[in-house]
């Protein structure tokens, strides 16, 4: 193995690392940077099949969906999305992260077999964040979170398909998921937060 | 000029327009004569044919270029596009007495558009994209103003968003199986992947919590909307998996899955309906119900009798649960909530509302004379054909909500034994739901005058139909 077949390895670690960061952080300030270096490891994981200019997409929208999630946040009262209970769960949580990741890999070799020319750091990459976004999901009822939750499953989704369809159509109308995926994220933060501050 | 651009350009850039509209009357008029005109269009213009208007000549493409892709409304698919524009015409009609035409009009026509082009698009598997699309779109409409978004909707968003993925892949399996058919490990899977993503798509039982949940979050209007919309779209979604993917429809687990999936959702919707003591909840069961139906209509062996009586089920559910979710609005601007203790007595202060909630539920259960009867009625008989079981089921779950239309009806009764008939509705809501129970019993009375419509429905389908 060569230097850079070493890279989408890299890139993979980096978004289990990310996203684990984002489920142990309750800062929303770090989730937003853990979430950006999400996209950047998905964009370079995406690369491995398109092109730069098509995989680039990924990583602009991911960017500007984080940016919207950010503005909202900014304006909203400190404590409304930063939890206060930290650091009750996070031992749960890094365990359930843990058997996540052990889960990912004994699955790894059987979805190789259907997205065979995929490559193992590719799967290995989406299924970790199909994995950690649906504990995400699973083990929160916040706006936020559950924003962040859901783009991490779709980019998890999009890494794995990216490896099987390029069509352009498709990498807009995924583009225009993850953008109305922080949209109504945001839609629904601002609900919130109307309705704390009432 | 194109048929998409017609047919999804237009409703999209009118969307735009309305939502600057400040007034909330002329957004419903305008909003409804638009698709009336849509329907009107999807009627006489036919794709791909020459027409001459006065001196000009007039063709419409059915197919445009987008990203690569094709966008196409055949001829063929012209009798859902009247469908589909008729029957939104009528749910826009309906805001003149329900109110929220700013809310529900603008969002209801982008997400009309996104279906129709979900219906258009080749290949027929970005369908799931463009549905994903439709659902964030609705988000904004199903939580009222100030209010902190619930469970309901927040499990609506992640099941309808986890829809997607699965879909997809179960698409790239299935194109996979086309080669080798006869590889049973990667049959199942692709099966399992495609019932998973359905599954989340139709709030299959037992994923179908969202709804009755939801229920109680939104205002009844905009969630009527959302469940005549959302699952007929899926469904006719899944139709074309069916009809593209000739081992799918030629299984023969096929039609024990989808009977089986249909019954659970038959049954466990008609006991929670029983005791059920909030009457938004009421209609979300209702239409987990019609849902129910509709799979058992395509489990009948007899593939084209079940495709007929599938849409022959489409005009009924939207005229039903259009007329009950207009009651329930009523309702919701007098009461402080839905629950019976809140409705109690109601019927002397709003009559014809209680009889469109009663009449309404009443239908659904199946009721001689009325909509839904005559078309239940024969699948109910289809199915005893086939299975005495299946039909027992059936029978014993629209017990369930007869159960429940009687509860409603006594709670909305139960007034002081002097308490004067007045009618509190206001004129349009008087007009409207007036002319919906009308529209409701001449359905149940003269069901052949729908056929025009609905009998050519399943030639959109090119194997399934035939």
């Amino acid at each position: 193995m060569n230097m850079l077949d070493l890279i989408p390895w890299l890139a993979a670690v980096l978004l289990a690392v990310t996203s684990t960061g984002v489920l142990l952080s309750r800062d929303w300030r770090w989730n937003l940077v853990m979430m950006a270096g999400q996209y950047f490891s998905m964009f370079w994981l995406v690369m491995v099949h398109w092109p730069l200019t098509l995989s680039s997409t990924r990583l602009v929208t991911g960017w500007m969906a984080i940016a919207v999630l950010g503005a909202t946040l900014t304006d909203m009262k400190e404590d409304i999305e930063t939890e206060t209970s930290w650091p009750g769960g996070r031992l749960f949580r890094a365990i359930a992260i843990w058997i996540v990741l052990i889960t990912v890999t004994q699955a790894t070799p059987v979805v190789s077999n259907w997205l065979s020319g995929a490559g193992q750091p590719v799967i290995w990459g989406g299924l970790a964040l199909v994995g950690i976004g649906l504990l995400h999901l699973g083990i929160t009822a916040r706006p936020l979170r559950i924003s962040l939750g859901l783009l991490t499953v779709i980019s998890g989704f999009e890494i794995l398909y990216a490896s099987i369809e390029n069509s352009i159509l498709v990498a807009g109308l995924l583009s225009l998921i993850t953008l109305g995926l922080a949209l109504s994220g945001s839609y629904l933060l601002i609900q919130a937060g109307r309705e704390i501050t009432k | 000029m194109s048929a998409p651009l017609i047919w999804i350009g237009i409703p999209i850039l009118s969307a735009i327009i309305l939502f600057i509209i400040p007034r909330e009357r002329w957004v419903s008029f305008i909003g409804a004569l638009i698709f009336l005109g849509l329907a009107a269009a999807a009627f006489f213009l036919p794709t791909d044919t020459a027409l001459r208007l006065l001196d000009y000549s007039l063709r419409i493409d059915s197919t445009v270029n987008l990203l690569g892709r094709q966008i196409s409304l055949p001829p063929a698919s012209q009798t859902i596009l009247v469908l589909v524009f008729g029957l939104g015409a009528f749910w826009f009609f309906g805001t003149i007495a329900t109110g929220f035409a700013h809310r529900l009009i603008p969002v209801g026509m982008v997400v009309m558009a996104l279906f129709v082009a979900s219906l258009a698009v080749q290949p027929f598997l970005y369908a799931a994209l463009f549905i994903e699309i439709a659902v964030l779109i609705a988000i904004p409409a199903l939580l009222m103003p100030g209010q902190r978004p619930g469970p309901g909707l927040t499990r609506f968003l992640i099941y309808q968003t986890l829809a997607m993925p699965f879909i997809l892949f179960s698409g790239f399996l299935l194109s996979g199986i086309e080669t080798s058919p006869g590889d049973v490990i990667y049959v199942t899977q692709a099966a399992l992947m495609l019932g998973i993503g359905f599954a989340f798509l139709l709030a299959i039982f037992p994923l179908y919590t969202w709804i009755p949940m939801l229920a109680e979050e939104t205002h009844p209007y905009v969630l009527g909307s959302l469940l005549v919309i959302f699952p007929v779209f899926s469904l006719l979604f899944g139709l074309n998996f069916l009809d593209r993917y000739s081992w799918l429809r030629e299984a023969p687990q096929l039609p024990q899955v989808l009977r089986i999936v249909g019954l659970l959702m038959l049954v466990t919707s008609g006991v929670w309906a029983t005791f059920q003591r909030h009457l938004g909840r009421m209609l979300a069961y209702a239409t987990v119900t019609e849902t129910g139906l509709a799979l058992l209509a395509l489990s009948l062996s007899d593939q084209a009798a079940g495709l007929q009586i599938f849409f022959y089920l489409l005009l009924p559910r939207a005229v039903v649960l259009g007329i009950w979710a207009m009651a329930l609005s009523v309702f919701k601007e007098q009461a402080p909530s839905l629950k019976f203790v809140d409705l109690q007595g109601l019927a002397r202060r709003f009559p014809l509302a209680t009889a469109g909630v009663v009449i309404t539920h009443l239908s659904v259960c199946g009721m001689p004379l009325l909509a839904s009867f005559p078309i239940r009625q024969a699948l109910w008989s289809k199915l005893a054909e086939e299975s005495a079981n299946a039909a027992f089921w059936l029978g014993l779950s629209s017990l369930g909500l007869w159960f429940g239309a009687f509860r409603t009806l006594a709670v909305l009764t139960m007034s002081p034994e002097n308490t004067p008939w007045q009618s509190h509705e206001t004129w349009e809501q008087r007009i409207l739901l007036g002319l919906g129970i009308l529209a409701i019993i001449v359905l149940g009375l003269f069901p052949q005058w729908a056929q025009p419509l609905l009998a050519n429905l399943p030639f959109i389908f090119e194997h399934l139909g035939r």
